[in-house]
C-alpha cells in the first residue's frame, strides 16, 4: 500500500538512534498545541511506494553506521500502519534498522503488526493527566498508555518523549509520571525531554492558523537541565 | 651506508637511496589509542603564542600587511637572522629579518611586485626596480609567447586565476630529507644524478635537466647556509627530534624565502616527527610536553608565513593564504594505519595554539583509521571548523602511502610527483558563449568558433549539448596550450630550485586543470532537457537571458537525472584535455575546486538557464548551488560523491556546514554523528569535505562586529581562512551558503 508523504529528511539524527533517514507522514488524527509541523496535519503530500522509500534509503546505507536506520516521523505514522509496514519489512530486506516516531494514539491490528516490524518506538507522552491530553491534544491518556502497553507486550525497546511547555508540563509531577512508566513498562530504555520551540510559528502564518502556544514560553536551559536531573532513565 | 645520528633506528633501503617512506616503514609506531596522552601548551609556548597573537592584531590594524621590505629580493640569504623571541624559540627562522615584515620576489613579475607594494602604500625601491629592467621575467616570457586567442580568453574570464604573473606553487618539497640525509647527502646524491645525464644523448630534455640539476645543487648550498646563518649545520642528519623539526622546517622556510607560488604545502610531516619523538621520549631526552612544544613551535612559525599579494589575487584567493597543507593520518599499504601519537599533537595545536587557518590541517581518511582518532577530528571539527577530510581509500591506488595533498586537494607522492597547476576555465560562461555562438554577451566580444546562435523559441537539450561539445573541444585544447606556454617560461625563468632539489630527479608531472561553475551547468542543462527553456535576445540577437517554466531536478539532492549530467561533464572535460600534449609529457588532470573564486566567476558570467541571475556568484568548487538541496545533507553529499575521482583526479572540493544542534543533542552524539556521516560519504568513494559545524547567526554576528571574532576560523574551499580576512562580497557570499539545520 502507497504512503502519502510529506517529506523525506535524508540526515535525521534527532529522531532515533544514530544518523537517520527520516520520512515524515502526512496526516494527523491529534491537533496538539505545540505541534511544530502543522503542515503535516492534512490534504497535500505526495504518493510514494514503500519499495520506492525503501530504494532511496538504501542509498544512505553508508551513512547509518552500527546504529542508525529509518524513521517514519510524522503527521502520525500509525495512520498509515499498513504502508509503514511494508516500508520497514522492505527496510528490514535490505539490513536496514527501523524506528516509529509516534503519539501511540491509534490501535488496532493493522498497529500491532506493524510493531512486529518495528526495531524502536519514540513515543511521545505529551502529559501527565487525561484532563491535559483531552485539551490540549484532543484524545484521552488511554490511548498512549494502551499502546505503550502493547509496546511492552511485544517487547519493543521505547523511547519516552515529552515537549517541555513551561506552565503546562515542566513540573515533578510530570518527571514522576514519566517515571512512574518507565517503572512500570521494562521496554523503557530511555526518556528525552525536548524543549518547546517557537520557530515553527511562520508555518502556522504561512498556513493562515494560529499558533494555539504562541502565548507559551520556551523553557531556560536550566530548566531542563533541572528536568532532566529529575528522570531515572 | 651508517650515521651515528641514526643510532636507534630500523636500518633499511632507506640508508642506502633517499627513501623517506622506506625509513618511515621501517620505523614508525601506529597509535590506535585516544587523545588522552596529550598535553597543553606550556607557559613558555603560551607566552610566545601571546606575542604572536599581539602581532596578528597589528597587522590587522595595518590593512593586512605589517611591513614590507621594499629593496630587497628574497633569497634564501638575503636578510639577516629573524625571531619572534629569541630566547625563548625552540624553532627558529623567518622568511625576512622580521616577524610578519614580508619580502618582495619579483621573478614571478615585476608588475605584480610593483603593484603589491603600491596597494599597501609602499614603492618597490628603485634598486629592484634597476635590477630587473634588464632581467626577463616568468611574466614576461609568458607574455612573450601568449597567441592573441590566449590573452583574450584569459582577459574574458573564460580561462581565469593562471600562474602567469606569480608563482605556480603546488610543489611540495620532501623537506623531511633534509632533516633524514643532511644536506652534504643530498648534494652527493644530486651531483651523481647530473654526472649519469653523460651517458645519454644531450636533447633539449637532457640539457635542461643538466641545469637544472646545477640550480638545485647551488641551492642546496644556499639552504645550508641559511641555515648556518641561524647557528645550525644542517651538513648531517638530525641527531633528536628537535633538529628533525628544525632542518625540515628551514627546507620549507628556504622554498618559501626563494618563491611565491600559490600554494605551499608542507607534506606529510607528522608521523616522520614521530619516530624521533619516540626515540627521543624511549631515550628519557625528551617529555610529552616537550614533544607538543616543539610541534607548537613548529606551527607557530607556520603560521607566520607571508606572501606579498595583489588585491586582484586576493579577489581569487581569499584570506591571504598560504597553503601549508599538511596530510595527517590515513592507512599503509600493509595495512597498519599511519595514525601516530603526533597525528594527535599536530591537531592538537588547534587547542594550545587556539584555531587558525594555516597550517591546512588535512586529515586522510579511511574507514579503517582508529576508531579513537576518528573520534577525536570529529571533536576537533566541532571544537575549530579548521580541519579538512580527503578520502585515503581512493587516493591510497593511485598514490600508495606517502603522498600529500597540495593546495586544498591535489594528491601526489612526496618528493617524486610534482605539478603544474593551472587555475580553471569557467564552464558556465563557456555555455552561454556556445548558445550565442562564440559571441560573449557581458563584454560584446567575439570569442573561439564563429556560428550563428542557437535557434529556435526553446532551447533543445541535443542541440545545445552538440554545441557546447564543439566549444568544450575549442577550449581545451586552448586551456593546455595556454599551461604548456606558462609552465614552460616558469621552468625557465622562475624554476623552484630548493623544492626541486628536494624531489627526485626523474619526477612524475601532472599538469592539473580546473573547472569552475559545475553545479551551475548541471542545473542549466537539466533546465533545458526536463523544463522549458526559452532564450531571450537583445536587440542584435544574441541570448541574454532565459525563460525558465516548469520543475527540473537540481543537482544536490541525489537525483541521478541531473546529478549524472555533472558526473558526465567532468568525463568529456578531461577526455577532451587528454587529447592535446603537455609540456613535459605532464600527465593531464582535473580538479573541481574555486578557492574563494566562485565569486568572481560569477561577477563575470551572464544570467544562466538555471535562474542563476548574471553577476551571483557560483557555488564553491563541486558544491550544489546554495539552498537548493530540498532533501537534506546526505542527499546533497551523495550528488557529490558521484563524481568520478578517476576524471578529477586532482581533486573534487566539497564544503559543508551544519548547524551543531541538526549533528544531535549531545556532544557525545554529535562527534559520533559525525564520524558516521565521514565513513558514509567516503564509501561512497567521495573524496573530499570540508566541515563546519556553526550557525549562520555566528556568522553574521562576525560579520557586524568583526572586533569581537578576531580567530574565527571557517572552512571555504579546499582551505580554511579567518573570516575576518575576507572580503565583505566574499563573507557574504558564505553567509548566504547552504547550512544544513535541523527541521
Amino acid at each position: 500500500m502507497n504512503g502519502i508523504i510529506h517529506s523525506i529528511q535524508t540526515l535525521g539524527t534527532l529522531d532515533g538512534p544514530g544518523v537517520r533517514f527520516v520520512v515524515f507522514v502526512q496526516g494527523c488524527n491529534l491537533r496538539c498545541g505545540c505541534c511544530h509541523n502543522p503542515d503535516t496535519w492534512e490534504g497535500g503530500g505526495r504518493e510514494m511506494s514503500p519499495a520506492e522509500i525503501a530504494e532511496k534509503a538504501t542509498r544512505y546505507r553508508t551513512y547509518f553506521g552500527k546504529d542508525g536506520g529509518v524513521t517514519v516521523s510524522g503527521g502520525e505514522p500509525l495512520l498509515q500502519a499498513e504502508f509503514c509496514t511494508e516500508l520497514f519489512d522492505a527496510c528490514h530486506a535490505r539490513g536496514i534498522n527501523t524506528c516509529l516516531d509516534t503519539s501511540g494514539s491509534v490501535l488496532g491490528d493493522k498497529v500491532s503488526a506493524l510493531l512486529d516490524v518495528t526495531d524502536r518506538v519514540l513515543l511521545d507522552i505529551k502529559y501527565p493527566t487525561d484532563a491535559q491530553y483531552r485539551a490540549f491534544v484532543g484524545c484521552p491518556i488511554d490511548k498512549p498508555l494502551a499502546f505503550l502497553s502493547l509496546l511492552n507486550e511485544k517487547k519493543i525497546p521505547t523511547t519516552l518523549r515529552q515537549v517541555i511547555i513551561p506552565a503546562l508540563n515542566d513540573s515533578a509531577e510530570s518527571m514522576a509520571f514519566l517515571n512512574t512508566l518507565a517503572g512500570q513498562y521494562p521496554v523503557i530504555d530511555g526518556i528525552e525531554l525536548l524543549p518547546f520551540k517557537k520557530i515553527c510559528k511562520t508555518k502556522y502564518d504561512q498556513m493562515g492558523l494560529e499558533f494555539p502556544f504562541e502565548k507559551y514560553d520556551t523553557p531556560s536551559a536550566d530548566t531542563m537541565e533541572h528536568l532532566q536531573k529529575m528522570l531515572q532513565k | 651506508m651508517k650515521h651515528n645520528n641514526w643510532n636507534g633506528f630500523v636500518a633499511g633501503a632507506w640508508q642506502d637511496t633517499i627513501d623517506v617512506r622506506d625509513f618511515i616503514q621501517q620505523n614508525y609506531k601506529p597509535y590506535t589509542g585516544d587523545g588522552g596522552f596529550l598535553k597543553g601548551a606550556t607557559a613558555r609556548t603560551g607566552d610566545l603564542m601571546k606575542k604572536i597573537q599581539s602581532l596578528f592584531a597589528l597587522e590587522r590594524q595595518y590593512g593586512g600587511v605589517l611591513d614590507i621590505d621594499t629593496a630587497t629580493v628574497t633569497s634564501l640569504t638575503a636578510y639577516a637572522p629573524g625571531y619572534v623571541d629569541k630566547e625563548n624559540e625552540l624553532i627558529v627562522g623567518l622568511q625576512t629579518n622580521r616577524p610578519l615584515k614580508r619580502g618582495v620576489n619579483p621573478f614571478g613579475g615585476i608588475r605584480m611586485a610593483r603593484a603589491a607594494c603600491e596597494a599597501y602604500g609602499y614603492k618597490l625601491d628603485q634598486r629592484v626596480e634597476e635590477g630587473f629592467r634588464y632581467r626577463t621575467t616568468h611574466n614576461d616570457g609568458v607574455f612573450r609567447a601568449y597567441t592573441d586567442e590566449m590573452r583574450l580568453a584569459r582577459k574574458l574570464h573564460v580561462i581565469t586565476g593562471l600562474p602567469d604573473g606569480y608563482g605556480r606553487g603546488r610543489i611540495i618539497g620532501d623537506y623531511r630529507r633534509v632533516a633524514l640525509y643532511g644536506i652534504d647527502r643530498l648534494i652527493e646524491e644530486k651531483k651523481k644524478d647530473k654526472a649519469a645525464l653523460a651517458n645519454g644523448d644531450f636533447n633539449t630534455d637532457q640539457i635542461r635537466l643538466a641545469e637544472e640539476l646545477f640550480q638545485q645543487i647551488a641551492f642546496l648550498g644556499n639552504l645550508k647556509e641559511m641555515a648556518a646563518m641561524y647557528g645550525c649545520d644542517i651538513s648531517a642528519p638530525a641527531a633528536n627530534t628537535r633538529e628533525a623539526i628544525q632542518w625540515t622546517y628551514f627546507g620549507y622556510l628556504a622554498a618559501i624565502k626563494e618563491q611565491n607560488g600559490a600554494a605551499n604545502s608542507i607534506g606529510r610531516v607528522s608521523t616522520f616527527f614521530d619516530i624521533y619523538i619516540e626515540r627521543d621520549i624511549a631515550n628519557g631526552t625528551l617529555t610529552e610536553e616537550g614533544a607538543q612544544e616543539l610541534i607548537d613551535d613548529f606551527v607557530m612559525k607556520l603560521r607566520l608565513a607571508r606572501h606579498l599579494r595583489t588585491p586582484e589575487y586576493n579577489e581569487l584567493f581569499g584570506g591571504d593564504p598560504m597553503w601549508i597543507t599538511e596530510s595527517v593520518g590515513g592507512m599503509g599499504e600493509d595495512g597498519r594505519t599511519l595514525v601516530t601519537k603526533s597525528s594527535f599533537r599536530i591537531l592538537n595545536t588547534l587547542y594550545t595554539l587556539g584555531s587558525a587557518p594555516e597550517p591546512n590541517l588535512t586529515v586522510l581518511w579511511s574507514k579503517a583509521l582508529p576508531d579513537g582518532f576518528k573520534k577525536f577530528c570529529a571533536k576537533v571539527s566541532m571544537d575549530t571548523d579548521s580541519i579538512q577530510y580527503e578520502n585515503d581509500d581512493v587516493m591510497r591506488p593511485d598514490y600508495g602511502d606517502d603522498y600529500a595533498i597540495a593546495c586544498c586537494v591535489s594528491a601526489m607522492k612526496v618528493g617524486k610527483q610534482m605539478q603544474f597547476f593551472g587555475a580553471r576555465c569557467n564552464l558556465a560562461k563557456l555555455l552561454l558563449i556556445a548558445i550565442n555562438g562564440g559571441y560573449d554577451a557581458s563584454t560584446g566580444a567575439k570569442i573561439g568558433p564563429q556560428m550563428p546562435v542557437l535557434e529556435g523559441d526553446k532551447l533543445d537539450y541535443a542541440a545545445v549539448m552538440e554545441r557546447y561539445e564543439i566549444y568544450l573541444a575549442w577550449l581545451s585544447r586552448l586551456y593546455v596550450n595556454t599551461m604548456n606556454v606558462i609552465h614552460y617560461m616558469h621552468d625557465k625563468y622562475a624554476y623552484e630550485k630548493t623544492q626541486m632539489a628536494l624531489h627526485d630527479t626523474d619526477v612524475h608531472r601532472f599538469m592539473a586543470f580546473g573547472v569552475a561553475g559545475l553545479s551551475v551547468v548541471a542545473d542549466s542543462l537539466s533546465a533545458i532537457k526536463y523544463a522549458n527553456v526559452a532564450p531571450i535576445k537583445n536587440e542584435n540577437g544574441y541570448v541574454v537571458d532565459f525563460k525558465t517554466e516548469g520543475e527540473f531536478p537540481k543537482y544536490g539532492n541525489d537525483d541521478d537525472r541531473v546529478d549524472l549530467i555533472a558526473k558526465d561533464l567532468t568525463h568529456r572535460v578531461i577526455t577532451e584535455l587528454r587529447k592535446t600534449p603537455t609540456y613535459r609529457n605532464a600527465e593531464h588532470t582535473l580538479s573541481v575546486l574555486t578557492i574563494t573564486s566562485n565569486v568572481m566567476y560569477g561577477k563575470h558570467t551572464g544570467n544562466t538557464p538555471d535562474g542563476r541571475r548574471a553577476g551571483a556568484p557560483f557555488a564553491p568548487g563541486a558544491n550544489p548551488m546554495h539552498n537548493r538541496e530540498e532533501n537534506g545533507a546526505l542527499a546533497s553529499l551523495n550528488s557529490v560523491a558521484k563524481i568520478d575521482y578517476a576524471d578529477c583526479r586532482d581533486g573534487i572540493s566539497n564544503t559543508f556546514s551544519i548547524t551543531p544542534a541538526a549533528l544531535g543533542r549531545t556532544d557525545g552524539e554529535r562527534v559520533a554523528n559525525l564520524v558516521t556521516i565521514l565513513d558514509g560519504y567516503f564509501e561512497k568513494m567521495a573524496h573530499h569535505i570540508n566541515v563546519n559545524v556553526l550557525s549562520r547567526e555566528t556568522l553574521m554576528r562576525a560579520y557586524e562586529d568583526p572586533e569581537s571574532y578576531p580567530n574565527l576560523t571557517i572552512r571555504v574551499s579546499g582551505y580554511a581562512v579567518n573570516f575576518n580576512k575576507l572580503s565583505r562580497e566574499q563573507q557574504r557570499e558564505v553567509i548566504s551558503r547552504t547550512f544544513h539545520e535541523t527541521v
